[in-house]
């Protein structure tokens, strides 16, 4: 089945990481098929920034994501410019300190990855604080898989950082799902 | 030894392709969609034992590429349409040398600089007759990664066979998506070597062609004398500058050594074909588009198919001709306004063959691809 995955932020906040991980994750440790496509330009170096994923047991032919079943915003901009193009039935999963949410919402998952990061004493991890969260309420991916992307998706002093930072956010994905 | 299974953008699939194909020399000038091409030769030819040399510009790249094909090497530029632009002469140079070397061109939307950082396949004409003489080229145009790094490949083992610059036509989307690509264990990857001379100095004609058209390739300092220029020139690689019937033997064989030997360069995938009535025909990033629409068609009933280029030049021609008769109606999906569609109309005939065009700057979506599917197929 095709699975449609859009992730929004501003620049800065590893948005574009966060799409390169998950499908690098499917591709490499998952066995799936997976397409991960960067927004390009002038707009992926500050401002909005936007990555997009396509996973499938199946070959994929058109790579792009139009209506995603799953959109993962850490920004009031990104939830603004992307919610409406959320498929019907879709899940919306949003930083909720960051991101303000209007009426009409059906499937929310909320977590606070960026206030989740800040206590942990290292902002810069809200994104794998997020990746966490997401794998954990979508089970799209096995923890495994995404754990191994994340951490040869970074430096090794930084492993530890990080793979703390992943787990904080998979428990509060599972403790969402239990909900 | 196995396959190993590796998560790359269409550039970096390109790049390993070509280290795989034993790629040894790139000398290029970075522009946008193609600079991770270079970026990332810069970083990894080294590591085997590769030159890269960034250069002035596009036209020194061109020249440096061919020069070090003469040295021995294989060798290859990757640029975008500006610099594509730029590349022509030499390329024309390429072709009148019998240089094998592989250019890559990940096309942008133009012309002139146009959209930078978005997508266009405005180039597929200028890949064919962009420099000026009668000549003819390969390209082959990959629709994803994974093609990006077999194609790659094809275009090195191409281009050593017919001694022919190969034109590598990419497009922005393809070059910076990421896909799952399978790299297979390098003695399962058929690498193909230029012919050497096997006959002694003295009795040595640089230019006299092997029985395929192609004359074997002595490269300098092997012992063997060559004498290398863009004027015409006989089979010692002398200029015969006034002499019409050189001329004639030489551009005739520069161009039958490709035309001729079409069936063996020919690659595309065929899907739905058997009762079809209606076939799209597209290559590069359009064709999974196509082939998304393609297969929505066929769920509602439509006898649709889809012929995917792979090899763009030369056009396979017989093919056309085989199947004018047996489908109704055909519709070229491209990202210009209309180029690959005057190929496939001189081929199967005008009056029948549709048009789907796009600008640059974006891909078709599969759905406006089926909504002229249905167009067509109806008659409207």
């Amino acid at each position: 089945m095709r699975v449609e995955i859009k992730f929004g932020g501003y620049g800065g906040q590893g948005i574009i990481l966060m799409g390169n991980i998950t499908a690098r994750a499917a591709v490499l440790y998952d066995n799936k098929n997976a397409i991960f496509t960067p927004s390009y330009g002038p707009e992926a170096r500050g401002g909005a920034a936007s990555s997009n994923v396509v996973i499938s047991d199946d070959e994929i032919d058109y790579p792009y994501v139009t209506h995603p079943d799953i959109l993962v915003v850490m920004s009031q901009g990104a939830y603004e410019k992307f919610a409406p193009l959320l498929k019907d039935g879709g899940k919306l999963i949003v930083d909720e300190d960051l991101v303000k949410l209007k009426n009409g919402e059906g499937d929310v998952a909320k977590v606070a990855a960026t206030r989740i990061a800040e206590e942990m004493g290292k902002r810069i991890v809200a994104n794998i604080v997020m990746l966490g969260f997401f794998t954990g309420v979508t089970k799209i991916l096995s923890y495994e898989a995404i754990k191994k992307a994340v951490l040869a998706a970074v430096p090794e002093r930084f492993r530890e950082l990080n793979e703390e930072a992943l787990e904080r956010g998979y428990k509060k994905g599972i403790e969402w799902q239990k909900e | 030894m196995k396959m190993e299974v590796k998560f790359y953008s269409g550039n970096v699939a390109a790049a390993e392709g070509a280290i795989a194909a034993g790629c040894r020399f790139f000398a290029g000038y970075p522009i946008t969609p193609s600079s991770e091409i270079a970026e990332y030769m810069s970083r990894r030819l080294p590591q085997v034992g590769g030159i890269f040399v960034q250069m002035e510009d596009e036209l020194a790249s061109m020249a440096a590429i061919l020069g070090a094909s003469w040295g021995g090497l294989k060798t290859m530029t990757a640029t975008s349409g500006p610099g594509f632009s730029l590349m022509q002469e030499n390329i024309g140079l390429g072709a009148m040398t019998e240089t094998p070397c592989v250019v890559v061109n990940v096309q942008r939307a133009g012309p002139s600089t146009g959209m930078p950082t978005l997508v266009g396949q405005g180039d597929v004409m200028q890949s064919r007759w962009g420099s000026h003489g009668d000549y003819e080229l390969i390209a082959l145009s990959p629709s994803s990664p994974q093609e990006c790094f077999d194609l790659t490949i094809r275009a090195f083992n191409l281009a050593e066979e017919y001694r022919v610059p190969t034109m590598l036509l990419m497009d922005e989307s393809t070059a910076h998506m990421y896909e799952k690509v399978v790299v297979p264990p390098a003695d399962k990857i058929k690498v193909v070597e230029r012919k050497r001379p096997r006959v002694a100095p003295e009795k040595y004609l640089p230019f006299k062609p092997a029985r395929n058209m192609v004359p074997p390739m002595a490269c300098a300092g092997e012992g063997y004398r060559v004498h290398v220029t863009g004027l015409t020139h006989d089979e010692r690689g002398y200029p015969q500058t006034t002499d019409p019937e050189v001329q004639e033997k030489l551009v005739r064989r520069l161009c039958d050594k490709i035309r001729k030997n079409e069936r063996k360069m020919r690659d595309m995938e065929i899907l739905h074909m058997d009762d079809a009535e209606l076939a799209l025909i597209s290559f590069g990033i359009s064709a999974r588009s196509s082939k998304a629409a393609v297969n929505r068609a066929r769920k509602k009933g439509y006898k649709v198919a889809l012929i995917r280029l792979k090899t763009i030049w030369p056009f396979p021609e017989e093919y056309f001709e085989k199947i004018a008769d047996d489908i109704k109606n055909f519709l070229v999906v491209e990202i210009n306004y209309g180029q690959l569609k005057y190929e496939v109309e001189r081929n199967v005939g005008k009056g029948r063959v549709h048009h789907l065009p796009k600008f640059g700057g974006a891909v078709h979506t599969p759905e406006e691809i089926y909504a002229k599917i249905k167009e067509v197929y109806n008659g409207n």
